[in-house]
This record gives structure tokens, sequence and C-alpha cells, in this order.
């Protein structure tokens, strides 16, 4: 009980400072909010995934997502792209607005959502059948853009961006499953970026690479979020504490914290963020 | 100590069961083929694979005589059924796969099952109504309609469940980066799944080339081959199970033994196909 009421105070407390920094963004940075979860609640069959969330995303800001596995992560970057739209047991209510838009409005197409709004999985995904080039360019070419020399050049600026040309440019007729796992990963990132979405979303991108290509994904989110915003899923909280401006603390499914990571990091509100990132539990 | 004797003696009898109904499919397999080709060996001649029936008189008179009409009508049919029917099999076979939340799904679930396990001739019944009815004429066209009907829920079984064993994940990635779900399937599922649909044809295929009853009233059989190829289609044609059934059952010896070859070819054939498409679903699939 006792804990309830202390959640809800927190609650509005962070609300308050998230609009606190709303309006100093405003003033000070010019950023705006991209993305916006209202009251967003995700369930699978009964089992309640994600409870009453809500958060903005900052328009050219990197937003890290951490916290306890299972704590419903995934399942919150889902619902950004309308990617839990051909999960059966899948339930969603509240709102997910892209500049202003509920992106659940049934009068919009999902598929629309999905070009603005790119997303890296978990596990790399290539194209089985596909060779690398048709695998990064797929978004492209399988909607009609037959232009060779734009395929030709998004292919190189994508692979370059995920770090993955030099390693691939002499093979590009190769197999996408013939990569190695962390090259697969990037490969995937290649393919999300080839359709220049305007948010994209990350789960974990570098949970199989090795340090030198995790920092070169990292300095790509860097690079990246000049133009676009980016939600990233990560178990690695000094990645987090490196890349991103925002971070937001989930548990068992409830958004406990949200806030500038910086400040986050140092000072946080709630005991549960405190002893997460300190490793007293997740 | 006894009761692993015990679980010893278990396994063995087990064992020895499997073993007993191995062989109880294998052995009228091999008794089949021996007593086919023991007896139609004999007929299979250089004429049997060049010269066309003719009249019993020829082979009673020993005139050249053989099936090679039978033979070309065989894959004449045949390919109409498969060219009808993969269109329409693939297209149930994804609608049972990609779209399990269709309103048609469940309804096409039980017609495909209903569909397939229809007796032949009732596709013949159904093909004679459809096309030899309006058309005046038994033909090829009919016979392979009537086949199509016989391979259309296979191919559709199939299409599924290859379609299926291809991982959920790429059809995610397919969505996000926002392909429309038609083109997710055609462009990312469907070539991942292409040797598990070219072996479900080759199924479908081979269970069709052996029917004779929904042939029997649709394209009917013909001892000659026609004067023009357009005749393959639009008029009667033969087919080796029809004719093999209508060589047993005429009086003449002769003729018998041309119908234990035809066997011979038949048998053949979808061995062929079978061992293809066992080969095929051998090799990687992703
Ligand atoms: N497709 C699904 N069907 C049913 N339950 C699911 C499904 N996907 C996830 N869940 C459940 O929802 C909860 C949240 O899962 P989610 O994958 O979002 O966690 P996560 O925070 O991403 O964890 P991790 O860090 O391990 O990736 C878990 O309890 C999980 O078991
Ligand atoms: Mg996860």
């Amino acid at each position: 009980m006792e804990n309830k009421v202390k959640t809800e105070n927190i609650k509005s407390s962070a609300m308050t400072t998230t609009n606190e920094i709303e309006t100093t963004v405003e003033k000070k940075e010019t950023s705006r909010v991209r993305m916006e979860a209202k009251n967003l609640t995700i369930k699978y069959g009964t089992n309640v995934a994600v409870r009453n969330l809500s958060m903005p995303i900052y328009n050219e800001k990197v937003t890290a997502l951490v916290g306890p596995s299972g704590c419903g992560k995934t399942t919150f970057l889902r619902s950004l792209n309308r990617m839990h739209d051909l999960t059966k047991s899948a339930h969603i209510t509240g709102e997910v607005l892209l500049d202003g838009n509920d992106i659940y409005d049934p009068k919009v197409n999902p598929v629309t959502i999905r070009r603005k709004i790119g997303m890296v999985f978990q596990k790399p995904t290539p194209f089985p059948t596909m060779s690398i080039y048709d695998n990064v360019v797929a978004g492209l070419k399988l909607v009609g853009i037959r232009d060779r020399k734009l395929l030709n050049e998004v292919c190189e600026i994508a692979l370059t961006q995920a770090a993955l040309f030099d390693e691939v440019k002499d093979r590009l007729n190769a197999p996408g499953g013939s990569l190695s796992g962390g090259q697969q990963q990037r490969l995937s990132i290649a393919r999300a970026l080839a359709i220049k979405p305007e948010v994209i979303l990350m789960d974990e991108p570098t949970s199989s690479l090795d340090p030198k290509s995790t920092m070169k994904i990292e300095d790509l989110i860097v690079e990246l979020k000049k133009k676009y915003s980016i939600v990233i899923v990560t178990h690695n909280l000094a990645q987090a504490a490196r890349i991103s401006d925002y971070s937001a603390f989930m548990y068992l499914g409830d958004l406990v914290e949200y806030g500038k990571t910086k400040k986050m990091f140092q000072n946080p509100e709630d005991k549960r963020t405190e002893e997460y990132l300190t490793g007293k539990f997740g | 100590m006894k009761t692993l004797r015990r679980r010893q003696i278990q396994d063995k009898i087990m064992e020895g069961l499997l073993v007993v109904s191995t062989i109880t499919i294998l052995i009228p397999l091999l008794i089949i083929i021996a007593y086919v080709v023991y007896n139609g060996f004999g007929a299979l001649n250089w004429s049997f694979f060049t010269e066309e029936l003719g009249s019993p008189a020829r082979a009673m008179q020993g005139q050249p005589t053989g099936l090679v009409h039978t033979m070309i009508g065989t894959l004449v049919v045949d390919f109409i059924g498969l060219v009808l029917a993969v269109p329409v099999g693939v297209g149930a076979g994804i609608m049972l796969s990609e779209y399990p939340e269709h309103k048609l799904n469940p309804i096409l679930r039980i017609m495909n099952d209903t569909l397939n396990g229809m007796p032949a001739i009732l596709k013949g019944l159904l093909a004679f109504a459809l096309i030899v009815k309006p058309m005046g004429t038994f033909s090829g066209l009919a016979g392979g309609v009537a086949l199509a009907f016989v391979m259309i829920p296979i191919i559709a079984r199939t299409t599924e469940s290859s379609l299926m064993t291809i991982p959920w994940s790429i059809r995610e990635a397919g969505l996000a980066i926002g392909l429309p779900r038609w083109r997710v399937v055609l462009s990312t599922v469907m070539p991942a799944a292409k040797t598990g649909l070219v072996t479900g044809f080759l199924i479908a295929f081979a269970r069709a080339a052996g029917e004779a009853a929904p042939l029997m009233f649709t394209s009917f059989g013909n001892n000659y081959l026609p004067n023009h190829w357009t005749g393959m289609i639009f008029g009667p044609v033969d087919t080796l199970p029809q004719r093999l059934y209508s060589l047993a059952i005429s009086p003449y010896a002769q003729w018998h033994q041309m119908g234990w070859a035809a066997a011979i070819v038949l048998l053949s054939f979808v061995i062929i196909l079978f061992v293809t498409a066992r080969l095929l679903t051998r090799q990687k699939n992703y």
C-alpha cells in the first residue's frame, strides 16, 4: 500500500520534472517532443507487460530504456512502430503520438508509420535468401525503386554508417546469412538506416557485438541524433550513460523513473532506480 | 536389477514391433514392383515408346503398337492440372499460414480439408459438369481441371507448412522496413521457403499422376494421337492410369501385357517424382 502511494508521488513528480525539462529544453535547445506515449498499457492475453506508461521522446535526442530482464522494454519499444499488430495475443490501450497524431488511429496505415519509425531487433535478422546488397536496399527495391545509381549510393552510405562497409565491400553479392552474428546485426542496422527513418528504435543493438563495433555503433548513434530521434534499449548502463540524453527506468511493467540521463544516473529519485543502477538487482 | 532387465526386454519388444511394421510396408511395395515388372517387361520394346495403340487388331496381328500417345497425354493433362493448381493452392496456403486472423481462414481450412478427403471420382464429376458439359466434348482440359482439384488441397497444405517453418522474425524484419504485408510474404518468406514449396508441388503432382477415376469421364481416353496438338487440350486424350485400367479389362492377352508395361512406366514416373521431392527436402532449407 505504502509503496503504491510512493509510486504515485514519484510518478507525478516525474511528470513535473518532465514538464520542467520540456520548458527548459524549449528555451535552451529548441528540441521538441517527437513522439509521446500516453497512458499506454500493453497486455499479452491477461498478462500486463506495460502498465499505464506515459513519456515523451524528444527530437534529435537519444532516449535509453533500461531495466531488468522481462520488465517490458522490448514490449514498449515494439509498440512505438506498431510491431504488435500481428501478435494476436497483444492488446494495446492508450495512445502513441508521432508529431501529435496517434499512430494507432484506425485511419493510419501502419506501413507509412514503419517507414518513418525504423527498428533494429534484439536478434539479427538478415533476409536469408538475399545478398548483402539486396538486404541493405530491400526497403527501397521492394517498393519499386529501381534506380541503380541511387541504390548503390544508399547501400554504401548505410553500410558505412553501420561500420560494416569495409568488411563487406568486396562481397556485396554474398548471401546475408554468410556473415558473422555481429556483422549480421550491423547489416540489420544498415537495412534500417537505408530507408532513412525519422525515428529509430533499437533493441539492444550492440549486445552481440565486439567492443570495437560497439564503439562504432555508439558513434553512429551520436551522429544520427543530429537529425533523428533514437530510442535504444540497453542492458549496458555505461552505454546508456555515454550516449543517451534521456533515460527511462522500467520495472515490472511500470515506468518508475524518467528524466535526463545525467540527473538520473547521478541522483535517482526512486530507491528502485538507485538499487538497479548500483547493481543491487536486475 | 529386475527392472533394468525388464526395461531391456520392453525395449527389444518395441524394436521388434517397429521392424515388423516397417516390413509390412516394404513387402507389399516390393511385391507390387516385382510383379508389375515380371508381367510387363516383355511388352517394353521400342515401338511401345514410339507407336500409338490403334485398334486391338494391331496387337493381335503383331503389328507395331505402343502407348506413346498415352505418355504424351499424361504429361499434357498432368501439367494442365499443375498449372491450374499451383496458383490456387499457393494462394490458399498463403492465406492459411500468413493470415491466421482473417475471417475466411477457418472456413478455408475446413473447405480445403473436405476437398482433400473427397473421393477423386467426385472431382471428375465436378470437372465433367464444369467443362465437359458446356464444351460438349471430353478433353485434356477437363482432365487437367479434375486433377487440379486433386492437387489444390495438397499444395495448399504443403505450402502452409513450408511457410510456417520460416521464422516469424523474418516477417517482422520485413514489416519493420516499411514493406506491406503481401510484399513481405512474396519477397522474403516465399523465397526462403522455396524448396519446401517446390517439394509440395512435386508431391501433389505425383499423387495426381496416379489417379484414374477423375479422368474416366473428363479426358476419357483415346487410342490415337490427335492430328493437331490442340487436340490434346480440346479433345479426348489418353492417360496412363485410365489406359492401364481399360487395357486390363480388355479381352486381349496382348493388351493385358501392355497394361502391365503401362504400369511400369506409371510406377517409374511416380517414383522418380517422389524421390526428387525427397532429395529436394534434404537440401538445406532456411
Ligand atoms: N509474445 C509474447 N507473448 C506473451 N508474453 C510475452 C510476449 N513477449 C513478451 N512477453 C512477456 O512480457 C513481459 C515483458 O517482456 P519484454 O520482452 O518486453 O521484456 P524486456 O524488458 O525486453 O526483457 P529483456 O531485457 O530480457 O529483453 C515478460 O514477462 C514476457 O514474458
Ligand atoms: Mg527485450
